[in-house]
């Protein structure tokens, strides 16, 4: 490999990280009420300025910010590594049951025990996250070939439709339940204070550490188990490692910011395409950071645009996501002859 | 060998495991070699193969028989499983659609519900099961079968489990026009069932469209499919939130899937689509299996690729676009039901008409449930197909292993 081409990778993420910082820049400076630039950047560097400006920067527009970043990557992250181990172009982060079981817990918590507001139900969330995904782990264990990608892929989706089934048997019956689900699942930034970007963070980090640990595993996985194995990676380990890391991203991200998973199913093909158009194959030592700066700079993009298209009203930045990334991403699939994953 | 992709095929596991040469597993490509029925002429008059031996013994148990004429020159697979597989499907279907005739808030007995069927019997049962359940339970029978044939061809041709026809878009392009219509209060006149037709065929027709350049791949369809399912998803949830409360609910209401209410008007329509779709799909069955081997070998094989592709796509749209018309996107039963059947009849690919049977099977046990569950009001059918398909699969899934046939 010559030096060249050893850099282009490393340029094309470089870009990358640029696009997004100047997003995140955006991102706080644009909002419902329209603040001129000086004063936001004045505002950020602890400059005397407006008291009014200095706290829609400081607690509404940063912590919106932030949540976009580490919900943004998580998604990215997990996805791309569910894709790796289930070795299926069509695994979302969800696929393991995780949001399923964070809907599930959501609707309960509202139905059955009455909670109101978000700081009361995430934790409900994040535990119904953590069941529904350890169910369908030992589930894919279970019989005496182990965990095979097909298992863990079928078991993700039995357990994710059996417990939407109960959610939407749920919400049909009870209005407040619907109301309150309905907002949630729509995927939204809005509203949410600094402390919840914080709860969330050991989470993400914890998480994102465990799946960047395994990307060079995941390498030889994608060949096949009896390759990876005979290579000397211990399979099960590497599946153990991997669920556990999508659990905690996935869980920490859709408990906040609702079930937008279809993101972290787009963002991982999105970074194949790069990866390739660099000359590289898909090393997952790649495509996972790539996926973990791509992700947030969707969920970014589709959050501006979603403050500033309709203001003062909002659109979800969940629903935008698509609107934007889908025809952005069948172009992508159209342009160039794709390798399978 | 021929390629194979080892996430898809199930048995690949337990190939490992036997150590067995590719060519003589029980269920390997051998059934889909096109030059099988040449060996077949030159052999006797009617021969049938003796099943394979066990190997190993922990495989499982060989399925078929190879069936060989001499005159008129013709030959093929007997596979007793599949067969009795279907066969056991078939009755259980229709036991379970008599006793959900049998049931509701007039209860008529087994036997009287068996004589109505054929037209004998007291006016006052005529009519009831006649008009008000016998079309209920057709729209389900009808809606399962078509829906399990339809998953049984897009996992097929995809060669990927997963991929259902609601995962590539053509069911959320019906949700989405069917919410469209009910927010927007359009549905008066035309219905919810022309909303879905045009919504699926539309959806269906515009990702094949975005996916043809020079002619289409099966994963370029399933990706540009994520996109378009995604970009409806999201208009049907902006909706959703957007519309007032009580339009949030019929439409969350029908995009659960449902039975209720449902009347001849259903059934014709779909009747007259399946009568030429089911045909279509058995018979494309045998090329698909080609092209499971993936597009160069499947060429190579001298199967017309893109065409049987386009037929398959248009067998397996039309399928469930009329389905998802007449009783809304019904959760989970294209995804589970062929691989529920795959793993009763222990082939290494779906079988189109058990996985039919499954589906029917499914849709009408789920509505019964769904009725009889809570006393008084009648749940939408695809909250159950979850709940009563889930498990169904999981202990498949757990069984199937222990059996060593992977999964």
């Amino acid at each position: 490999m010559t030096r060249n081409e050893r850099l282009r990778p490393a340029f094309l993420v470089a870009l990358l990280s640029a696009v997004l910082v100047a997003l995140c820049l955006l991102s706080i400076a644009l909002g419902a009420r329209s603040i001129p630039f000086d004063q936001v950047v004045r505002a950020l560097f602890g400059q005397p300025g407006s008291e009014l400006i200095e706290n829609v920067i400081w607690s509404v527009r940063v912590p919106r910010t932030a949540l976009g970043l580490t919900a943004g990557a998580a998604l990215g992250l997990s996805g791309a590594l569910m894709q790796a181990l289930t070795r299926n172009p069509l695994a979302d982060p969800g696929l393991l049951g995780v949001s399923a079981g964070a809907s599930f817990a959501i609707v309960l918590s509202v139905a059955v025990f009455g909670l109101g507001s978000l700081f009361e139900y995430i934790w409900f969330a994040f535990a119904g996250a953590l069941i529904a995904s350890v169910l369908v782990f030992l589930l894919g264990r279970l019989g005496r070939s182990g965990l095979t990608p097909v298992k863990l892929a079928l078991a993700g989706v039995a357990v994710t439709s059996l417990l939407s089934s109960i959610t939407s048997a749920v919400v049909l019956t009870n209005p407040e339940a619907l109301n309150r689900y309905r907002f949630w699942a729509a995927g939204s930034l809005a509203d949410q204070g600094g402390d919840v970007v914080l709860q969330i963070l050991p989470f993400v980090a914890a998480g994102a550490a465990l799946a960047l640990a395994c990307a060079p595993a995941l390498n030889s996985l994608a060949l096949g188990d009896d390759v990876a194995a005979s290579l000397g990676q211990r399979l099960g380990l590497i599946r153990l490692q991997g669920v556990i890391a999508i659990t905690l991203l996935t869980g920490a991200a859709v408990t906040v910011i609702g079930p937008v998973v279809f993101i972290g199913l787009v963002v991982p093909h999105l970074a194949r395409i790069l990866v390739q158009h660099v000359g590289l194959g898909p090393d997952h030592r790649w495509l996972l950071p790539l996926s973990a700066v791509l992700a947030p700079c969707m969920l970014l993009a589709a959050d501006i645009v979603g403050r500033v298209i309709e203001r003062p009203l909002e659109i979800q930045a969940g629903i935008l996501v698509a609107l934007i990334g889908g025809p952005f991403f069948i172009a992508m699939v159209r342009r160039r002859r794709l390798a399978e994953v | 060998m021929v390629r194979r992709s080892p996430d898809t095929r199930p048995d690949t596991p337990s190939d490992a495991h036997l150590g067995a040469p590719a060519d003589i597993r029980p269920d390997g490509p051998a059934d889909a070699r096109p030059d099988a029925p040449a060996e077949g002429r030159s052999r006797g008059f009617l021969n049938l193969g003796k099943a394979r031996l066990r190997s190993g013994g922990t495989a499982p148990a060989p399925s078929h028989r190879t069936f060989r004429l001499a005159a008129p020159p013709v030959s093929g697979i007997l596979r007793p499983r599949l067969i009795a597989v279907c066969a056991a499907l078939a009755v259980a279907t229709f036991l379970i659609l008599c006793w959900g005739v049998s049931t509701g808030d007039y209860p008529i007995g087994l036997t009287a519900v068996m004589k109505a069927l054929v037209g004998s019997g007291d006016p006052g049962t005529l009519l009831v099961v006649r008009e008000l359940r016998l079309p209920r339970a057709v729209v389900g029978l009808l809606v399962g079968v078509a829906f399990g044939i339809s998953g049984a061809l897009f996992q097929t041709m995809t060669r990927n489990p997963l991929a259902s026809p609601d995962m590539i878009g053509i069911t959320e392009g019906a949700g989405t026009a069917v919410v469209a219509g009910i927010v927007f209060g359009w549905s008066g006149g035309l219905g919810t069932q022309t909303f879905g037709l045009i919504g699926a065929l539309a959806t269906a027709l515009l990702v094949y469209v975005l996916a043809w350049k020079r002619g289409t791949t099966g994963y370029r369809i399933v990706l540009v499919g994520i996109g378009v399912s995604w970009i409806c998803t999201s208009a049907t949830d902006y909706l959703v939130a957007r519309g007032g409360q009580f339009q949030a609910q019929a439409a969350l209401g029908w995009l659960v899937g449902n039975l209720n209410g449902r009347t001849w008007d259903q059934v014709v329509p779909l009747t007259v689509v399946m009568v030429v779709l089911v045909p279509a799909a058995l018979m494309l069955s045998r090329l698909m299996r080609t092209l499971q081997l993936g597009d160069d070998v499947a060429a190579g094989l001298g199967t017309p690729v893109q065409p049987v592709r386009l037929a398959l796509l248009l067998t397996g749209v039309g399928l469930i676009a009329f389905g998802t018309a007449a009783a809304g996107p019904i959760a989970f039963v294209a995804l589970a039901a062929p691989q529920i059947a795959q793993r009763l009849a222990r082939t290494a690919w779906p079988p189109p008409i058990a996985s039919g049977l499954a589906g029917a099977m499914v849709v009408l046990a789920s509505d019964l449930i769904a009725r009889t569950m809570i006393s008084g009001t009648e749940l939408p059918v695809g909250i159950v197909t979850g709940v009563l398909g889930a498990p169904i699969l999981l202990w498949l899934l757990i069984r199937a292993n222990r059996a060593g046939s992977g999964g």
